[in-house]
């Protein structure tokens, strides 16, 4: 028989949380600070709305863009949030999640052997996306010591005469890092020098600590070379609903479309209704789910800080990003060995990236009891690395 | 600052200083003085426990009183509302817009004793005109809280 599969496909890496969730799912006591999203449940009012369009029947197609309402509110969110006008009509596009406006996104843009410039260590998905739209992948190796930003050197260093995209996901996952307006300012200019586009995932916009988030489409002459990439999942606690959006220029916003007509039809009813109530009157339950996250940033920063484990301070979603290099353990190693001997669930940085090599992904969309009692069993852990560490010196 | 401080008191009365500087990024001094500052404002009455009495083998009856009342000439309703405060077997009252006048919260070992208080005590009150009285039969959320048992995580435990 042929091979039935793809080889496109079947060069790409599955995911390296994949190998984690296998263990963890088999053990029944072990806790975990390996998730994604938010602890919150969705608004109770928001769930209601969706409810509401069930029983009042709206649970046919709606057009192939979104839900004109939502559309609407979508536009008036970003102009109140992010002080950028986009046409409800022409300049925005509902997703199923943010994950496929990167997809279609990449679809849109790249012709084969566009190069997309991916800062790293960031979410999974940029890097297979962008293979899948036979682009290439060039990777940015962020550093610690510039708080996982991206600086205009680095950028700079990676540009070449193909370089097509700049992938900006700030606030960024794993990382916790943010990009502040001068950080972004920096960005800009050179983009629009070297006349690159810029797809801003900005899934995490709302969880930010450290004065307002700032997106690079506000900055003069980068909104006709931006994609805006958010959603509901983060935001509002709203994962299983899978809905996100893309705004961006009308020439791009109108391709998307069209692979999301041929390959979606269009994003959930139920969802698209539930969401304009988020957007209507969820400011309240952002800011207080906000406020929930940033006590348990401050008490996690302040628990590493006490059990000796290295980490710069994240402004932004719900991760911190320690470093376990002094233990002489890949993150691999000291993530597995945590799961095994404390049985605590921690994802290694190497799974968004290489140069996550040396750290961890921790989680804190976990109530402060339960971060409590995973930080006791770290600290056990951490203490008797230590030890192992000085009796080998 | 004191409304970050209020809500987290509200949910957890037992949280200590450190824990609570350390939440909101300020010193301990600078909670403890607020803290001390609002008690002295009256601002905050009290530290309780929610106890969901319903899993202890104690036997309690709350009950929710709609009382109205007639006014007394100069007094008005605080002076009637002192009068009802003062028994032990109060534990809430408030002055109500609408319908009638004071809901009245009470707290007793069985049903006999509160139709009891209702009966001995609070009608014969010159100034009650009224009352109706509904017990409570199931608690499901106070203050906040929903008191049967939270579910469990039911997140994938790791994900991107």
């Amino acid at each position: 028989m042929r091979n039935p599969l793809s080889n496109k496909i079947t060069q790409i890496k599955p995911s390296g949380i994949r190998k984690f969730f296998d263990i963890v799912s088999e053990m029944d006591d072990a806790i975990s600070l390996g998730v994604g999203e938010p602890d919150f449940d969705t608004p109770w009012h928001i769930r209601e709305e969706g409810i509401y369009s069930l029983e009042t029947g709206k649970t046919f197609y709606t057009s192939n863009a979104g839900y004109k309402e939502l559309k609407i509110e979508i536009s008036n969110y970003l102009k109140r949030k992010i002080n950028v006008e986009y046409d409800y009509n022409s300049q925005v596009i509902v997703t199923v999640g943010g994950s496929e406006a990167i997809d279609i996104a990449l679809r849109s843009m790249l012709d084969p052997g566009d190069e997309v410039l991916i800062p790293q260590p960031s979410y999974v998905s940029y890097e297979p996306c962008t293979v899948l739209a036979d682009g290439v992948p060039v990777i940015i190796n962020l550093k610690e010591e510039n708080e996982f930003r991206l600086t205009a050197d680095e950028l700079l260093e990676k540009i070449t005469d193909k370089t097509k995209i700049l992938v900006l996901p700030f606030p960024n996952n794993p990382t916790g890092a943010i990009m502040e307006r001068e950080d972004l300012e920096a960005i800009a200019k050179i983009c629009i020098e070297k006349d690159i586009f810029v797809l801003s995932d900005e899934i995490y916009s709302e969880l930010t600590y450290k004065g307002e988030h700032v997106s690079i489409a506000s900055l003069p002459g980068m909104q006709e070379r931006t994609i805006v990439i958010n959603g509901f999942s983060k935001a509002f606690a709203m994962t299983g609903w899978r809905l996100g959006y893309a705004a961006g220029p009308k020439d791009i916003i109108k391709q998307m479309i069209k692979i999301h007509q041929f390959a979606i039809m269009c994003a959930p009813t139920t969802s698209q209704y539930a969401a304009v109530e988020a957007l209507r009157n969820g400011d309240k339950d952002v800011e207080d789910m906000r406020e929930s996250y940033n006590q348990r940033r401050r008490y996690l920063m302040h628990a590493f800080k006490e059990m000796g484990l290295d980490c710069f301070e994240p402004f932004g979603a719900f991760y911190v990003f320690p470093s376990i290099k002094k233990f002489g353990l890949t993150s691999d190693e000291f993530a597995t060995r945590l799961l095994m001997e404390e049985k605590v669930a921690v994802v290694p940085g190497t799974a968004f990236g290489d140069c996550g090599e040396g750290f961890l992904r921790i989680s804190y969309a976990y109530s402060l009891s339960d971060l409590k009692r995973a930080l006791e069993k770290m600290k056990t852990f951490v203490s008797r690395l230590e030890v192992i560490d000085r009796n080998m010196k | 600052m004191r409304e970050k401080i209020l809500n987290l008191l509200e949910k957890n009365s037992r949280i200590d200083l450190k824990e609570l500087a350390i939440l909101l990024g300020i010193t301990e001094q600078e909670a403890a003085n607020e803290i001390a500052q609002m008690e002295k404002e009256n601002i905050i009455c009290g530290y309780y426990t929610m106890i969901n009495w319903e899993n202890t083998n104690k036997e309690k009856v709350i009950a929710l009183i709609e009382v109205k009342v007639t006014p007394q000439r100069g007094l008005g309703f605080d002076k009637i509302a002192e009068r009802i405060y003062n028994y032990d077997e109060v534990s809430s009252l408030y002055l109500m817009s609408g319908g009638f006048d004071f809901t009245v919260i009470i707290e007793g070992r069985t049903m006999k004793e509160v139709a009891s208080f209702v009966a001995h005590k609070l009608s014969p009150l010159e100034t009650v005109l009224s009352t109706a009285t509904h017990f409570v039969l199931k608690k499901y959320k106070e203050s906040g809280t929903v008191l049967p048992d939270k579910g469990k995580d039911e997140r994938m435990s790791v994900t991107p």
